[in-house]
Order: structure tokens, then sequence, then C-alpha cells
């Protein structure tokens, strides 16, 4: 009775305007597991909420190294991420081949940007079910871009897209002005809090479950002038998320103490 | 007059012989990639405390004919970059249209990533060394001068085999035999960088030049010479060598008028 006439392919617009199977990509971004990205003068943080399928498989893999100055968080299918990322991965060595040189973040984002936009405008193609948080640092310094299947690419002081992404986005909004000056540690407790906020009251972070990404400018006397993109998974959470744990039992406290105050 | 307009315009058979057609021969594989045509000689450069400076003449050669004499084989690359070129000049032209197009292509970066002159130097010695893989070489050997990530003079060589190799200070082609040991003279593998001066590099480059013009039978004494430091690129392009002297002409045999 009602059926849409306009969602048979992504290159035929509907009468409103809008193409479907877009938007509809766009969908498959949502219900993937929720990543969060978050940048200040020094370092780009990602962190991601890892699901496996069933108790007993593996978590799905939610950040990639892409070169040692980036790296992706992803949301959405997780095969079409390794299609944009192997493709990300070549154009990096690439350009470490020809000039010697790591990939600007501004250019990668815009490569596949036009490779997503293609998938819209061609017949018989289907654009990528997935979202991506690219996080590196090039000679302008550190960066954050989104990257939606639709796309559209945007440069992000913090950013979360997936499942319940909304809760982490209002955690950034509100906590914007520390993220603009916090240090490199408080940049990774602030992304993990902000994952936190999502969480469903019956789950937790763990080390199992959660994911993070650093990379950024290096501080004075290191070696190279970045800090490579490092990635922590595992038992090297542990402090992480300990830190996180700490601060917000001290904050409960506090609030006690303020309303003993009162 | 008759119907093969290949025929047309050729000296006569019945007059001057048959005509020597190997010279026609329509098969066969090209040959025309086998050696340079109109040709530039030596290019010079020096690094210095703070920057490099680098020299050519402006002659372009047709063989031994001096073809063109106000060709530029100096090439500035954005900010901070100067490309030398010795070789075919056609391939120098084409090599300037695909360094036009990167600097394009590069401004369009809305942050500040630019290639410096080492990454430009990684780029043209793949450009080469291509090209030499395809059998169909670019004839050229350049040097490329400016400054690397860390802000460091750099300079750097690139052949049509795509040869790379770096130093000090550097020449191509027959400065690499005549100007090359003036320059280890003058600046000694002991003798720090920073302790050569702009001036000593641009009298250095000049005293090359003059004797490459004084002993390479395809030089010039009409140059330019620019001189790369953190403020950008200083570049003169009609030059003349001043203060030549050819008396020591007289005393070699086969070089000057002689009197057996």
């Amino acid at each position: 009775m009602f059926r849409n006439n306009y969602d048979n392919d992504a290159v035929t617009f509907s009468p409103q305007g809008r193409i479907f199977q877009v938007e509809y990509a766009q969908e498959a971004v949502k219900q993937g597991s929720v990543v969060v990205g978050l940048v200040n003068k020094t370092h780009s943080v990602l962190v991601g909420l890892k699901r496996n399928a069933e108790e007993l498989s593996s978590y799905q893999k939610k950040i990639i190294e892409v070169d040692s100055h980036m790296g992706i968080a992803i949301a959405g299918l997780a095969s079409d991420a390794r299609v944009v990322s192997n493709f990300m991965k070549q154009q990096s060595l690439s350009s470490r081949m020809t000039y010697g040189r790591p990939i600007p973040v501004d250019r990668i984002v815009t490569q596949i940007a036009d490779r997503a936009q293609t998938n819209t405008q061609q017949y018989g193609k289907r654009p990528y079910g997935v979202g991506l948080l690219v996080a590196g640092v090039d000679e302008a310094g550190p960066h954050l871009f989104e990257f939606q299947p639709s796309g559209m690419i945007h440069e992000m002081l913090a950013c979360a897209i997936g499942a319940r992404s909304q809760m982490a986005r209002t955690y950034l909004e509100r906590h914007l002005d520390e993220i603009e000056s916090s240090s490199r540690d408080e940049l990774i407790t602030h992304g993990l809090r902000a994952l936190k906020e999502t969480l469903s009251q019956d789950k937790e972070l763990t080390v199992d479950n959660t994911s993070v990404g650093v990379v950024g400018l290096a501080g004075e006397g290191a070696k190279g002038k970045i800090e490579s993109f490092k990635l922590y998974e595992g038992q090297q959470l542990l402090p992480l998320l300990e830190t996180v744990e700490q601060q917000d039992s001290g904050e409960t406290k506090e609030g006690e103490g303020m309303e003993v105050d009162s | 007059m008759n119907h093969f307009p290949e025929l047309w315009g050729r000296p006569r058979d019945d007059v001057y012989g048959p005509y020597n057609s190997s010279y026609l021969k329509s098969t066969g594989p090209k040959t025309h990639t086998q050696s340079p045509a109109v040709t530039g000689t030596s290019v010079v450069a020096v690094k210095f405390n703070g920057g490099v400076a680098i020299a050519a003449d402006n002659l372009a050669s047709y063989g031994s004919l001096s073809r063109f004499t106000d060709v530029k084989r100096l090439r500035v690359f954005g900010e901070s970059a100067v490309v030398g070129f010795s070789g075919d000049v056609s391939d120098m032209q084409y090599i300037d249209r695909l360094l036009e197009s990167i600097d394009i292509r590069e401004n369009y970066s809305t942050h500040g990533n630019l290639l410096n002159a080492k990454n430009l130097h990684t780029y043209l010695s793949k450009v080469f060394y291509k090209r030499r893989s395809d059998f169909n070489p670019l004839w050229n050997h350049i040097l490329v001068a400016g400054f690397d990530g860390d802000k460091k003079p750099f300079l750097s060589s690139a052949d049509l085999l795509g040869t790379t190799y770096s130093g000090p200070h550097l020449a191509t082609g027959f400065g690499a035999h005549l100007a090359v040991p003036i320059l280890r003279r003058l600046f000694p593998e002991e003798k720090p960088i920073e302790e050569i001066t702009k001036e000593d590099a641009v009298s250095a480059l000049r005293e090359c030049l003059k004797v490459l013009w004084y002993r390479d039978a395809r030089s010039l004494d009409k140059y330019s010479i620019a001189i790369i430091t953190e403020d950008g690129v200083e570049l003169n392009e009609d030059q003349k060598l001043e203060e030549q002297s050819w008396a020591f002409a007289e005393s070699i045999k086969g070089y000057g008028a002689q009197v057996v």
C-alpha cells in the first residue's frame, strides 16, 4: 500500500529531494556500536565500545591504525570499513613512497569522501554502510574528521557516532572548554567518560569491550616530531579505566559533601 | 609529377643516385628516446649556513651548436625549493609542467602541508626511475635545493636512471669534473657548513661557472643564480661572468691561437 518507490537504487531522488538508500546507509551507522573522537591542541584521541556477536566470539575491532600518524574508528558495517581502511592504508603508503612524507589528514579524508560520493551517484553501486572518525596529525597539528556514507566530511573538535551516541555528544558539548585545554591523559579520560555516558544501565566499560587510540604531537625533548598512533587494548587499558573510576567516585563524594554543607 | 606523394620533393634518382631509404625506416624499435637533442650543461650548488645556493648558465645547445642563449634552467618550486636542470631541455620543460600541476594541486590544501625540497626530490627521483624502467627515460640530471622537513638546508641530485645522492656541494655534467674539485678545495669535508657564509657560497659558484666557461665548450658566460634561505628564494636570471681573463689560454697547446 505505502511502498516507497524511491529507494530501489542510490541514484534516484525522491520528489522531496531525498536519496533513501543514502539515508538507510546512515541508519547502518546508527546501528553500529558507539565510537568517540576528540582533539585538544596537541593530541587526537579515538575511543570505541567493542561488541561481540555472541558470548563465545571475539570482539569486533573498532579502531584501526592506518599509518603511524593516523587511525580510524568505525561504526557500522565492519566489512565496508575494512575496504575503506585498506584503501586508506594504500594511499598512506603511496604518499610515503612517492613523496617521502606522511599523507596530510585532510587530503586522505577528502579522497575517501570522493569515493563514497561516487557510490551515491553511479547506478548499480551502494553507499558504504559505515561511518568513520579519522584522527591524525600532520604539519598543521592534530585533526579529527567525521566521515559519513553520504560522502560528507567535517573537521570536528569532538564527535561521537553509533548507537546511543547522542549521550556522548551531550557530554562532549558540556565539556568542550575543558577538552580544548586538556592534557593528553585528560583527553583520554574525557573520551572514556563520554563513552561511558552511552552505556545502558547493566553495562560498564571493561578491558575487553573498550578500545582507545591516541596520536599526537610529541612533547619537547622527544625523539620524533610526532607521537605515533598507539592502540590501547586489553590490560593496557587498566590504568586508563581506573582513572575514570577514581574521578567518578571522587565526584560522587564531592556531591555528598556539598549536600551535607547545605 | 607522379601520384606518389612520398616521392615528391626528393633528389632525383637519375641525377643523384638512389636515395638511401634506411633513413625512412618506419619499422623497428623507437630510437629517438636514446639520446638527448637540445641540452643544457652543468648545474652547480653549495650549501651554506642557513641555506643553499645554486647556479647554472643560460645556454641550450643543439649538439655543439650554441642554439639558445636565454634558457632559464633554474626552476623555483613553492616557497623555498629550486630545481636545477641539466640535460635535455624539452624533458626539462615536461618536468616543469609536471611540477606546475603538482604545485597547483598542493595549494588546494587548506592546511599548511606543502611539499618541501626533500619531498620534491623523492618524487622526481621516482619519476626518473619509472621512465627509465619504461625504456623511455627523461634525459636529465637535476639538483634539488631547499630545505628538508626539519628546516635544515637540503641539497640532492637525481639523474635519468633514478640514481640519487646528496652532499654539501654538488655539480652535474662537466661541473662534476671541473667544479666539484674546486668546491672541495674551498669547502673541505672537515669544515662544517655553519662556517660557510652566503657570500662564500655565491663567490664559489661564480668561480666554478667561470672555470666551466673557460673549459666546457658547451657553456656560456650568461648565467642564473638562486639563493634559498629561510626568507625565500632570491633568483637572478640575467647575470654575466665578470673579470674574465683568458691569459692562461696562451700557454696551453691546442687551446688558443698557437704558433707551432
